[in-house]
């Protein structure tokens, strides 16, 4: 029943420092233009180093070949479906990353002056216009580097409004569904974690929230929809009994592929929250980074933050940098302007009809793997899904073989893995998220595959329990690399 | 589709949705438009900024020849469409070159052990100090005025709200070098770290050797930060540092209007587990074969949660490979030689200009300008086409008088010496 891959040759190569050979070099500069200089003599004798020991010497030939072999070591988007449940790996346009070379943008300096930048002053406004409008908030920082960066942010403009009204209060409460960087970031923002238990049908217990918030709650930090892929039925409710005490609401919004164009943010409560623009925007995860996490905010949090912030001067737009309640910076410079650019492309070619599609046909998919694969797996929570779908091993562990088995036996299949083993609030998860890029064909082709998987499973366990079996690279002894950490070639 | 979910309408998938939550009218953004048309937007965007400018910015951020090659690589879709590499099997491309990237990155720098990114510079700043925090069990950060003032400032929003106080010392104002004497007086047995910058961000060759002396004498980590990458193709590498924190945006990354670039950390083995950031390391297949993985995970987030070493989750992968494409590119030869074309067209300029600092520099240095603003003189170059240096009154009130200025081997020397003979004019109606 494997639809999708068959074998085929993959080359070997060697790590860079072991193909160089002396006097190799894949780079031309031309002449110098102007005298030379003694380096001794400029920068004293002792700042001057001797050779880089061990680095590469190579032809030019000889570094595409071992970058271009490696790479088709990788799985990839381009490739076919990557089904990481709350990652979000939807298609990249390539128009995103022609764009972001534009000349005049990507070779702006970000202190040449304002007058000179225009061009990505109104680009960044835009931005922050059309994700005001998709969150339903009021102003948005576009500083934040990553998801993670975003949360930091966020947790900071909160301990900033609340200090100002005289405390900053003690707790940060977490649903046990969330993900682990929001009881990282809570914990960096200088306050203590408070876990929450999720009800029995996996969604906010509000009548738990009732009794734990107090007047030592900052905030609730929640994603919505939640890990679970289920809309927080009683986000509203939840809102109103933080608002009460006075604590905030704060939504991750790595999930936001499910409600863009359907619901906002900002109109059920939420008084801060951060985007994940290499999720949701379509920026590519390049291998893990680089991404974007602007935050936005009601105005009541407006003051706190980060400088500068851009403000329309006359016809222009200026910087101001004199914001005297400003949590400060986060990050040099302006945010990962590169990845704002990628991100307005993606909404400039789906415009607010194309987004809201997107949405649906991302929730559609979704609801269909469900449906499809119930029958061969256990649901352990049966509220109505949207763009993500969790499973558990349930069934298959009884046999012996657990999710993370299954998921690299997906490989052979020629897919990558679902998210494995997340949320924790799911024993043995498998969770799911097939985003809005995927037709019919590779989503049955995925399905087939995953019920082919259960079926071995109770046919041939130790199939699926030793996979991959087809990939070039068998299991990875995961375990001796963290025993003896090898970090760097040694010769 | 619709049959097997079971509704008849795309619409009754969001049923579920109470309705005080759902959004009763379109987004109000305009309708899509076509690929060509958003190619003419950012164009047109591209036309409002600076086009066909020389340029003497540097101050953090670079201008590099960037080899073709980069973004031949970056654009395979394998490396750029594929997510953190998780699930080895199948992402033995990325973990490989990141594993080549720590590698050559402790080469440059001389530690011993680097990680796989940090969002940038900036950011690497406030990590490297909650790592010596950590190592050391101390709580107090001394960091000197000359690392780049907008890296401080993100230092002091993470510092704030973390019960570590950061104090600063400054330079000698002849030498533009860190002044030794205040950090000796400002030392004590609390400081988890000592944070300077070099080439510092007067783009003047600092003393790691003495910071270090005095940092490790009352038991504090000395972090050495740097900002210009191409200086340690030709600068003795900061092996008297525990932690090396620093940009990499001179190596093949565009300016971008200031992101995304690529922050490191790298450090000595021993701080091995304070590291935050993904890590990749060397292991086997079950054939035996060589293989890669991240590793010692244990220190993050999504295994640690609230006690994990940092909150970073999503780093700099993409970028961290034109960097690692780059240094192949330019090699043990060519990295060198980039290095010394820079020294020789910072060092031509500062031949024409009067630099302020008496220290050694590399490709960026401050020029005092007699009688006349910053402001006033980058005017006169901008009519010639040439973007002048960073004004530094905005970051040091004393230095108001000067800006920071910066060549590379992309500074041609017409430019330099249309610059020069601005100077050259403005001083003498000064005089006159």
């Amino acid at each position: 029943m494997i639809t999708k891959v068959r074998s085929h040759i993959s080359p070997n190569e060697s790590l860079l420092f072991e193909r160089s050979s002396p006097g190799k070099m894949a780079y031309q500069l031309p002449d110098l233009d102007v005298p030379p200089v003694d380096a001794a003599e400029a920068l004293g004798a002792d700042n001057v180093r001797g050779e880089i020991e061990g680095f590469p010497e190579v032809s030019e030939v000889e570094a595409i070949r071992h970058f271009t072999r490696l790479s088709t070591w990788n799985y990839a988007i381009d490739y076919g479906m990557y089904p990481l449940g709350s990652c979000t790996m939807k298609y990249n346009p390539r128009i995103n990353e022609l764009v972001a070379r534009t000349e005049g943008l990507a070779w702006a300096h970000p202190y040449q002056p304002e007058a000179l930048s225009q061009g990505c002053m109104e680009v960044m406004a835009r931005v922050e216009a059309a994700l005001a409008e998709i969150t339903g908030m009021d102003a948005v920082t576009l500083q934040p580097a990553a998801g993670a960066h975003g949360e930091l942010t966020g947790i900071l403009l909160v301990r900033a409004l609340l200090q100002q009204r005289g405390n900053p209060r003690k707790k940060i409460l977490i649903p046990d569904s969330a993900h682990g960087t929001n009881p990282a970031t809570a914990a960096i923002a200088g306050y203590a974690i408070e876990n929450i238990p999720s009800s029995e049908t996996g969604v906010l217990d509000v009548s738990a929230l009732e009794r734990i918030v107090t007047g030592d709650v900052a905030a609730l930090m929640v994603t919505n929809p939640n890990t679970l892929g289920v809309f927080e039925e009683n986000i509203i409710h939840a809102a109103e009994i933080l608002h009460a005490k006075g604590a905030m609401l704060y939504m991750d919004g790595a999930n936001m592929n499910a409600l863009v164009g359907i619901a906002r943010p900002g109109d059920f409560g939420v008084d801060v929250m951060h985007l994940n623009l290499h999720k949701t925007f379509s920026t590519p995860h390049g291998g893990g980074g680089p991404g974007a996490g602007p935050v936005a905010v009601k105005k009541v949090l407006e003051p706190f933050l980060p400088t500068p912030r851009l403000k329309r001067s006359g016809k222009r737009w200026a910087y101001d940098y004199k914001r005297k309640h400003s949590i400060g910076r986060v990050k040099a410079f302006y945010g990962n302007f590169g990845v704002l650019v990628r991100a307005l492309a993606y909404i400039l070619a789906h415009g607010g009809p194309g987004l809201r599609n997107a949405t649906v046909d991302a929730v559609l998919n979704a609801v269909y793997i469900r449906k499809q694969l119930e029958p061969y797996f256990d649901l352990p929570y049966s509220q109505p899904n949207m763009h993500e779908v969790v499973f558990s091993d349930d069934r298959q562990a009884k046999l012996g073989v657990r999710t993370g088995e299954i998921a690299k036996r997906l490989i052979d299949y020629g897919f990558h893995p679902y998210t494995v083993s997340f949320p924790l609030i799911v024993h043995g998860a498998l969770m799911i998220e097939p985003t809005e890029t995927e037709g019919k064909m590779e989503l049955d082709q995925f399905i087939d595959s995953m019920i082919s998987i259960a079926r071995e499973v109770e046919s041939d366990p130790q199939l699926v329990k030793n996979a991959p079996h087809g990939t070039r690279t068998s299991k990875v002894d995961e375990v001796t690399a963290a025993r003896k950490p090898v970090l760097r070639w040694k010769g | 589709m619709l049959e097997a979910c079971g509704v008849s309408s795309p619409e009754e998938l969001f049923a579920h949705l109470p309705e005080a939550v759902r959004l009763k009218r379109p987004l109000d953004l305009a309708p899509g438009i076509s690929e060509y048309e958003i190619v003419q937007y950012f164009r047109d965007r591209a036309a409002e900024n600076a086009n066909g400018y020389a340029s003497l910015l540097g101050a953090g951020v670079y201008h590099h020849y960037r080899p073709v090659l980069v973004d031949t690589v970056v654009a395979r879709g394998e490396f750029l469409t594929s997510y953190t590499p998780y699930q080895a099997e199948i992402a033995q491309g990325t973990l490989t070159t990141i594993f080549e990237f720590q590698t050559m990155i402790c080469q440059l720098t001389g530690m011993d052990v680097a990680n796989a990114s940090m969002y940038d510079g900036s950011t690497a700043v406030p990590e490297a100090a909650m790592m010596a925090v950590r190592a050391t069990g101390k709580g107090r950060v001394l960091i000197a005025n000359s690392v780049h003032p907008e890296y401080r400032e993100v230092l002091r929003t993470y510092a704030k709200n973390q019960g570590m106080p950061v104090e600063e010392f400054g330079y000698v104002p002849e030498a533009g070098t860190i002044d030794l004497e205040e950090l000796d007086k400002k030392m004590d047995d609390l400081t988890a770290a000592v944070i300077v910058q070099s080439p510092n961000f007067f783009g003047i060759v600092d003393q790691v050797k003495a910071a270090a002396e005095i940092a490790h004498k009352r038991g504090a980590l000395l972090v050495v930060i740097f900002t210009e990458a191409v200086s340690l193709g030709i600068l003795e590498p900061p092996a008297d540092a525990d932690i090396v924190a620093g940009e990499l945006q001179s190596f093949a990354i565009s300016p971008c209007y200031g992101g995304p670039f690529a922050g490191i950390i790298a450090t000595k083995e021993k701080f091995i587990r304070q590291m935050p950031g993904r890590l990749v390391g060397q292991t086997t297949d079950s054939r035996g074969n060589r293989a890669f993985c991240l590793t010692l995970s244990t220190r993050e987030q999504h295994i640690r949660r609230e006690k994990a070493t940092s909150n970073i989750c999503t780093n700099q992968a993409l970028i961290a490979l034109m960097a690692t494409v780059f240094m192949t590119v330019y090699g043990k030869q060519g990295l060198r030689e980039l290095a010394v074309q820079n020294l020789a067209k910072a060092h031509y300029l500062a031949g024409k200009l009067k630099p302020r600092f008496c220290g050694k520099f590399f490709n960026e240095f401050v020029v005092k300008l007699d009688g006349q603003s910053p402001d006033d003189f980058n005017r006169a170059l901008l009519k010639k086409k040439i973007i002048g240096g960073l004004p530094l009154g905005r970051f040091y009130p004393e230095l108001a008088d000067s800006m920071l200025v910066c060549a590379t081997e992309m500074s041609r020397r017409a430019d330099l010496d249309a610059v020069a003979e601005i100077f050259a004019r403005s001083t003498v109606e000064v005089m006159a």
